[in-house]
């Protein structure tokens, strides 16, 4: 009889990297499907698009690379969704197959592939989008209801766009509308209550951890609160919450596992950096929205605060 | 009693098949095959030859240095051969083949220690010396060397574990069970040996019959704790952690905080050394797994694995894989004429069948919230990987106890605890 010899442990926790990412994208599905079905037929496009040029990407790369194709694993195609997540639902289509090209390429394996890369990736080629193309990026429309298949939207400003110069958007966008998604933004960024389930959802499976997204979300409250309560014409906290990409990017970016810090600590830290950038630069900066860079400077500082924040063993002294 | 824990840790599927199967004698072998390396540290030497007749308890193999400990003939009659055997850790080593006989004898010499309540502390040491006592849990390391602190380091507490946090096994749960009279004289030996001023049994929450016996047979300085069921529970140092806060310094022992840790086997094993002169060549072992009939057996050591799993009723179709220990620590073994030694708990079968590829780590930190020791283990595969050795120490590479959490909940697959041994080896040989 043949005995196989394996070092231990023997057994394994029935959890895998296919399963971590396909989980993502289910808890996704809610957000996506309101935002195809708000936004019409050139929401699937978008979707689609984004998903077969980040997949498509990736095949290229590993092959000339040669390495093997990993596409089975479902980061790819999480990070094509997430890219046509965030992106205005009528851009042209010939973008978002270029911002899926460049998320896939300079986000993730020009650093060596999945696990190596500082940056998220989707957010990586939204940026690369947003410098590219400042117009069509900030172009937002609300479904034009008559027709599924018109490619004609009413082009509007986005709830957190009415901050700039001077916030006016209280009484434009009232709680509800924000919470079921019938607002003009991002394609999967609108319907609040859909990414809350899925995000929370994602956390009690213990796949997304809770503290990023936690401390995210405290910061952000009481900054946005100490601001809101203090001075005049600024946004409520709720609107900050609700209005922009906050929930996405906090519980479905900011918790990445790869860009972001492993330590229990660390973790903590990023969030709290990530809620505050969020609120300086939606209140201060230059652009409306904020969730983007936070999420992406966090991740630049992530090497950091891991080395800040690590653990002392058992009995360690310091 | 409240439930205690340690941070950390991860909780498989219990698995304990056998918790309700009592123990059984197997029948003795016709041939056992005793490795004379039995324990960590010193080697043995045998002090038999071929043609040798030898009885049960016969001394057959000592060494001279401190820490080592003997190993006894299991069974009544011949050595049939000194040579190269089978060997369930180092894979192969010299071990004393016997052939046995109809008639059982035990050794002439084997007495009981006189009037054991009241023996002088260096009698009792000498005794679990020389009857070859050593750590039943695995780790085998020589009972009285670890019951022979330095006088610089008073011991205060003694803890005996009862945790048998590994699945499947339940070896220690049916010990504890069926003799716990045994198991607490034992544990007065030990305290007569130390002297400590607080004794605390430790055993998991998941073994209320255990806890329930021995709850009623506790004498004066003796205290039940409830520690949670997860894994590893029972590594001295998360066992420590857990009961009374206190952390065993980097890179040190718990006596060096005053803290003895003693399993329960071995305290039954003490036991029966003291108040029955009987040196160390039965143990108690669980085999399971997927084994027709799993069971609990006292078992001769030296005795072949296949016996043990011809008598459970052989294995289960499929299985290739068979373990010495429990799943998370166990070893993995390359034949079925491997003998039981000393510090096997127990035998698992196991179906393995597919051996999934090794992905990129995503860094999801699985490793890191789970890992015992609070070291990064991830961080430590890739250092390893990479090959910066100087990195080795700074990511505090000794400081892995090679429990094997994070390689459980790895999504990636990534066999952390093997580069990790392959890094400790590396700063060994740096180092030298």
């Amino acid at each position: 009889m043949k005995l196989v010899v394996t070092t231990s442990p023997h057994i394994r926790s029935s959890l895998s990297l296919q399963k971590v990412m396909y989980t993502v994208i289910l808890c996704l599905l809610p957000a996506l499907f309101w935002g195809i079905y708000y936004f019409h037929i050139r929401a699937l496009f978008l979707l689609i698009t984004c998903s077969i040029s980040t997949v498509v990407t990736e095949i290229i790369f590993k092959k000339v690379r040669k390495k093997p194709v990993s596409i089975g694993d479902g980061s790819a195609l999480l990070t094509g969704v997430l890219l046509a997540m965030v992106l205005p639902p009528y851009l042209p289509l010939w973008m978002a197959a270029l911002g899926g090209f460049v998320a896939i390429s300079l986000g993730k394996e020009v650093f060596g592939g999945l696990g190596y890369n500082i940056f998220n990736p989707a957010l990586l080629g939204r940026a690369f989008l947003m410098a590219a193309f400042p117009v069509q990026l900030t172009t937002w429309g609300i479904p034009a209801r008559a027709s599924w298949t018109s490619l004609d939207a009413i082009t509007r400003a986005t709830p957190l766009a009415t901050t700039l110069p001077k916030f006016s958007g209280n009484g434009l966008y009232p709680l509800q509308k924000l919470l079921f998604g019938l607002h003009p933004g991002s394609m999967g960024e609108v319907f609040s209550i859909g990414l809350i389930v899925g995000g929370l959802i994602l956390i009690a499976l213990r796949i997304a951890d809770f503290r990023i997204p936690l401390a995210a979300f405290l910061t952000l409250v009481i900054l946005s609160s100490i601001f809101y309560f203090t001075g005049e014409n600024y946004p409520s906290p709720s609107f900050h919450l609700l209005a922009g990409g906050f929930l996405l990017g906090a519980l479905f970016m900011a918790t990445d596992p790869v860009t972001t810090p492993y330590t229990k600590k660390g973790r903590w830290v990023f969030g709290m950096g990530m809620g505050a950038l969020i609120v300086f630069i939606r209140l201060f900066g230059g652009y409306p929205e904020g969730v983007m860079y936070s999420i992406l400077i966090m991740n630049a500082f992530t090497p950091l605060i891991n080395r800040l924040t690590r653990p002392l063993p058992l009995g360690g002294k310091k | 009693m409240k439930k205690l824990s340690f941070p950390g840790g991860v909780h498989p599927a219990e698995a304990k098949l056998t918790a309700s199967a009592p123990i059984e004698n197997l029948p003795l072998p016709e041939k056992v095959v005793i490795p004379l390396q039995q324990h960590i540290g010193a080697p043995n030497n045998p002090t038999v030859k071929k043609g040798d007749e030898v009885f049960t308890g016969t001394l057959i193999g000592k060494g001279d240095a401190f820490v080592s400990s003997p190993v006894f003939s299991s069974v009544t009659g011949k050595v049939v051969e000194i040579g190269n055997f089978f060997h369930p850790v180092t894979g192969k080593g010299i071990a004393v083949a016997i052939e046995r006989k109809e008639e059982e004898v035990l050794d002439p010499a084997i007495k009981p220690v006189e009037d054991p309540e009241n023996a002088e502390k260096e009698v009792l040491l000498e005794t679990i010396r020389a009857k070859g006592i050593v750590g039943m849990g695995g780790a085998t390391f020589p009972t009285h060397v670890k019951l022979s602190p330095p006088p610089s380091k008073p011991i205060d507490t003694l803890i005996i574990n009862g945790a048998e946090c590994e699945p499947y096994l339940t070896c220690d749960d049916r010990l504890m069970i069926e003799s716990g009279q045994e198991i607490i004289k034992g544990v007065k030996i030990i305290q007569k040996i130390l002297n400590p001023e607080k004794t605390f049994i430790a055993i998991e929450e998941n073994k209320p019959e255990a806890i329930s016996s021995l709850q009623k047979l506790l004498e004066e300085n003796m205290e039940i704790v409830v520690v949670k069921t997860k894994y590893p529970q029972g590594g001295e140092k998360q066992l420590i952690k857990a009961i009374l806060k206190r952390d065993v310094p980097s890179g040190g022992l718990p006596l060096d905080i005053g803290i003895v840790v003693q399993n329960v086997g071995t305290c039954f094993a003490i036991y029966e050394a003291v108040y029955r002169g009987k040196p160390l060549y039965e143990r108690v072992v669980t085999v399971t797994g997927e084994v027709n009939n799993p069971r609990n057996l006292r078992v001769r050591l030296g005795t072949p694995v296949s016996c043990l799993v011809e008598f459970c009723g052989g294995l289960k179709e499929g299985v290739n894989q068979v373990i010495f220990g429990g799943p998370m620590m166990g070893i993995a073994q390359i034949s079925l004429d491997t003998p039981i030694i000393k510090g096997t708990s127990g035998v698992l079968a196991l179906k393995r069948k597919e051996f999934p590829p090794e992905y990129p780590c995503i860094r999801c930190a699985r490793c890191v919230d789970v890992c015992p020791t609070s070291i990064l283990p991830t961080q430590l595969a890739k250092i390893v990987k990479f090959e910066k050795w100087d990195l080795l120490e700074e990511y505090h590479l000794m400081d892995c106890i090679e429990c094997g959490c994070c390689v459980y909940v790895c999504p990636s697959n990534i066999p952390i605890v093997q580069y990790i041994k392959a890094g400790k080896d590396k700063l060994r040989r740096m180092k030298k």
